[in-house]
C-alpha cells in the first residue's frame, strides 16, 4: 500500500497514466490490429520529443524564466548543414555529425553570450537568435532536399531488438541524463540554481559555467535531434523543427518538471513524449478534422496539468 | 519638478531606436516622408500594437501569454464571418472570448500553474477553433470597421493617429487608474496588495480579461485592414508582441511595464521590417536581421542603463 501511494507521489505518473489511457482507448478503436505498430511509431516520434525535451528541462530548471525558444532554428540548421556536408555519401557521416555537434556548440555559446552581455532574459536572446539561425538555415537550404547517406537512412528508420533505433538512442541521453541530475554533480548544480541562484552562488556553485553549459547542453541535444529528424525523414526541410518548440516546453510540464525551476524529472519526459503522440494519433484514429484534434490537444493538455498540479498551500 | 524620472528613462531608449530607424528609412526612400508614405510604414503596427499592449497586461502580472498570436487570429476570422454576417453573434462570441480570458487568469491564480504552459496549451484551442472556423482564407471584413482603419484624419495618417490614441489610453489604464495601480502591485508583490484587502484572484482575471479586450480589438482592426482572415494570419503575433513590450522598457517581472512604451516598440518592430526591404536585404536574411536590430537596441539600452547608473552613484 505504501509502495502504491509512493508511486502516486510521484510527479512522472500522470503522464505515464494518461499515456496509458489514451494508447488504450485507441487500441480499442482498431481492435488491437494495430498495437505494434502505433507502439513503434510512438517510441520513435517520441524519441525526438524527448531528446529535445531533456535539453529544454535542465534549461528550465535553472530558475524562473529559463526557457530555449531557438530550439526549432537548431534543429533546422544542424540537419540542414550536417546533410548538406555529406552529400549522400556513406564514407562522411563522421563530418556530418562532427558538423551537427559544432552548429549546436556554436548557437548555445551564442544564446548563452547574448544572456550574460546583454543581461537580457532568456527569452529574449534565445528568442533573436533563433531569428539569425532561421535565415542561416535559409540560406544554406535554398529549398534543396539533399537526401540522407543510405547508411544513416536507413539506420535511422529500423529497429534493433523490436525498439527503434532512435529509441534506443533517446534511452541512452536519458540514461545520461538522469544519471547527471540524480548522482552527478552538474544536476546537483542545476537543481540548486533553480531553487535559488544567490543561495547556490554564496554555496561556491560555479553558477555562470553551469549555466553555460546547460545552455551549450539543450543546443547539442536540438542538433542532435535535427540530424536524426532530418535523417529519419529522408531531408531536411525549413519547417521540421517548428512544431519541436510548444513539444520541447510541453513535455517538460506534463513530465512533472517545476517551471519554476530547481526540480527536474528525467522519465516523466518518456511518459509525456509519448502521450503528446499518442494523443494526436488517437484523435487521428477516431478520425477528427484537423481543426478539432487542435482543439482536443489543447484541452486534453490543460486538463491533464490541471489534474497533475497540487493546490498550493497560500 | 524632476525631469527625468524613471518612468521618463525608461521611455528614452525605445523612443531613440524608433527615430533613428525613422531617419534611416527617410533617408533612404524620401518619398516615404508623406502623409501617405507614413500611412503605408505604420499601417500594419495599429493590430500589433493593441496585441502588445494586450501582451503587456499580462506580463504586468508577471505571466507570459503565448497564445496571442491565434487568439488574434481567431477573433480575426470571427470578426470576418460571424461579425459580418450576424453582428449579434459574432459580439457574442467575442464577448465569450474576453470571458475566457478572464476564466484563464483564475484558472492560472487558483491552481498555481505556469502561465507558459496554459496559454500554450490555448494557443491549439484557439488555433483549433479558428481552423474549424475558416478551414481555407476567406471571410470578409465588416464595412464599418474597413471604414474605421481607412478613415483619413486631417494633419495626420490614420495609423499615427491611431497608436497615439492606443497610447494615451493604455497609458491612462495602466498608470494613472485606481485599477492599473492595483494590477501593477499584483506583479509587483501580490502578498502585499493581498494584505491591503485586495482580492488578487480579481485583479489577476480582470487583468486577462483587459488582455483580451486589447487583443480583439487587435484582430478587428487587422481584418479591417487585410479585409479578409485565415486562421494563421496572425501566428507570429505572439513573438511581435513579446518583443515589442521588452524594446519598449518593460520586464518580464515585478510589474514594471510601460505602455507608451509597448507601442513604440511595435511601431519600432514594424518600421525595422520596412528598413529592411528598403535596404535591399536578401528575403533570405529578413528575419535575421530582424534579430540583430532587437539585440543591437538591446545593447544600446544596456550601455544607457550602464551609464546611468553611474551617474546616480556620483
Amino acid at each position: 500500500m505504501t509502495m502504491v501511494r509512493q508511486l502516486f507521489g510521484k510527479p512522472w505518473i500522470w503522464a505515464f497514466l494518461a499515456t496509458l489511457a489514451t494508447f488504450v482507448v485507441t487500441i480499442l478503436f482498431t481492435g488491437g490490429a494495430s498495437t505494434v505498430g502505433l507502439t513503434q511509431a510512438a517510441l520513435t516520434f517520441g524519441a525526438f520529443s524527448v531528446i529535445v525535451g531533456l535539453g529544454q528541462m535542465f534549461v528550465v530548471t535553472l530558475g524562473p524564466g529559463n526557457v530555449d525558444l531557438s530550439i526549432p532554428a537548431t534543429m533546422t540548421l544542424a540537419g540542414t548543414v550536417a546533410l548538406k556536408v555529406m552529400d549522400t555519401q556513406d564514407g562522411l557521416i563522421w563530418l556530418g555529425l562532427l558538423v551537427t555537434l559544432a552548429t549546436g556548440l556554436v548557437i548555445g555559446i551564442a544564446n548563452y553570450g547574448l544572456i550574460k552581455l546583454l543581461r537580457i532574459p532568456p527569452i529574449i536572446a534565445t528568442l533573436s537568435a533563433s531569428f539569425i539561425v532561421q535565415s542561416a538555415a535559409i540560406w544554406t537550404n535554398r529549398g534543396i532536399r539533399i537526401k540522407p547517406p543510405e547508411l544513416l537512412a536507413q539506420f535511422s528508420t529500423t529497429s534493433t531488438l523490436g525498439v527503434p533505433n532512435v529509441a534506443w538512442i533517446a534511452l541512452l541521453i536519458s540514461i545520461a541524463a538522469w544519471v547527471a541530475l540524480e548522482r552527478g554533480l552538474y544536476g546537483r548544480f542545476v537543481s540548486a540554481i533553480g531553487q535559488n541562484m544567490r543561495a547556490a552562488r554564496l554555496a561556491g556553485v560555479p553558477v555562470d559555467g553551469v549555466r553555460f553549459a546547460t545552455y551549450v547542453l539543450c543546443a547539442l541535444l536540438a542538433a542532435i535531434t535535427g540530424f536524426l529528424l532530418s535523417c529519419f525523414s529522408g531531408g531536411a526541410a525549413l519547417n521540421m523543427g517548428a512544431e519541436y518548440l510548444l513539444t520541447s516546453i510541453a513535455v517538460v510540464v506534463i513530465g512533472g518538471t517545476a517551471v519554476a525551476g530547481g526540480f527536474a524529472n528525467v522519465p516523466g519526459i518518456w511518459g509525456a513524449s509519448l502521450f503528446l503522440f499518442l494523443v494526436v494519433s488517437m484523435l487521428n484514429t477516431y478520425g477528427a478534422s484537423a481543426g478539432v484534434r487542435m482543439l482536443l490537444t489543447g484541452v486534453i493538455i490543460i486538463a491533464v496539468i490541471v489534474a497533475a498540479s497540487r493546490r498550493p498551500s497560500r | 519638478m524632476k525631469v527625468l524620472t524613471a518612468e521618463r528613462v525608461r521611455l528614452l531608449v525605445p523612443s531613440l531606436s524608433l527615430a533613428v530607424l525613422l531617419v534611416a528609412v527617410f533617408w533612404l526612400q524620401p518619398r516615404t516622408m508623406s502623409y501617405t508614405g507614413l500611412n503605408l510604414l505604420f499601417n500594419l503596427a495599429v493590430p500589433i500594437a493593441l496585441a502588445t499592449v494586450a501582451q503587456m497586461l499580462i506580463m504586468m502580472v508577471n505571466d507570459l501569454d503565448l497564445s496571442m498570436g491565434t487568439f488574434v487570429s481567431f477573433v480575426a476570422c470571427v470578426t470576418a464571418t460571424f461579425v459580418q454576417t450576424d453582428p449579434l453573434i459574432g459580439f457574442a462570441i467575442l464577448a465569450a472570448c474576453i470571458g475566457v480570458y478572464a476564466l484563464v487568469g483564475a484558472l492560472i491564480y487558483l491552481r498555481n500553474l505556469p502561465s507558459i504552459v496554459v496559454t500554450l496549451g490555448m494557443s491549439f484551442v484557439w488555433g483549433g477553433l479558428a481552423v474549424l472556423l475558416l478551414p481555407a482564407p476567406g471571410g470578409v471584413a465588416p464595412d464599418w470597421i474597413r471604414a474605421t482603419m481607412t478613415v483619413k484624419p486631417p494633419f495626420a495618417p490614420m495609423a499615427i493617429v491611431a497608436s497615439i490614441g492606443i497610447a494615451l489610453v493604455a497609458h491612462w489604464l495602466v498608470m494613472r487608474s485606481s485599477l492599473g495601480v492595483v494590477l501593477r502591485g499584483v506583479g509587483g508583490n501580490e502578498r502585499t496588495v493581498e494584505r491591503a484587502g485586495w482580492s488578487v484572484l480579481r485583479a489577476r482575471a480582470t487583468a486577462y480579461a483587459l488582455a483580451g479586450f486589447f487583443a480583439v480589438l487587435a484582430g478587428m482592426c487587422l481584418v479591417g485592414l487585410t479585409t479578409s482572415a485565415d486562421a494563421n494570419i496572425a501566428l507570429r503575433y505572439t513573438l511581435l508582441s513579446i518583443a515589442g513590450v521588452i524594446l519598449g522598457g518593460g520586464e518580464f517581472v515585478g510589474g514594471r511595464v510601460s505602455p507608451i512604451g509597448a507601442v513604440i516598440g511595435a511601431l519600432t518592430l514594424t518600421l525595422a521590417a520596412s528598413l529592411l526591404s528598403f535596404l535591399k536585404i536578401s528575403p533570405d536574411w529578413q528575419i535575421g536581421a530582424q534579430g540583430a536590430i532587437l539585440i543591437i537596441v538591446l545593447a544600446v539600452r544596456l550601455l544607457l542603463n550602464r551609464s546611468e547608473a553611474r551617474g546616480a552613484g556620483q
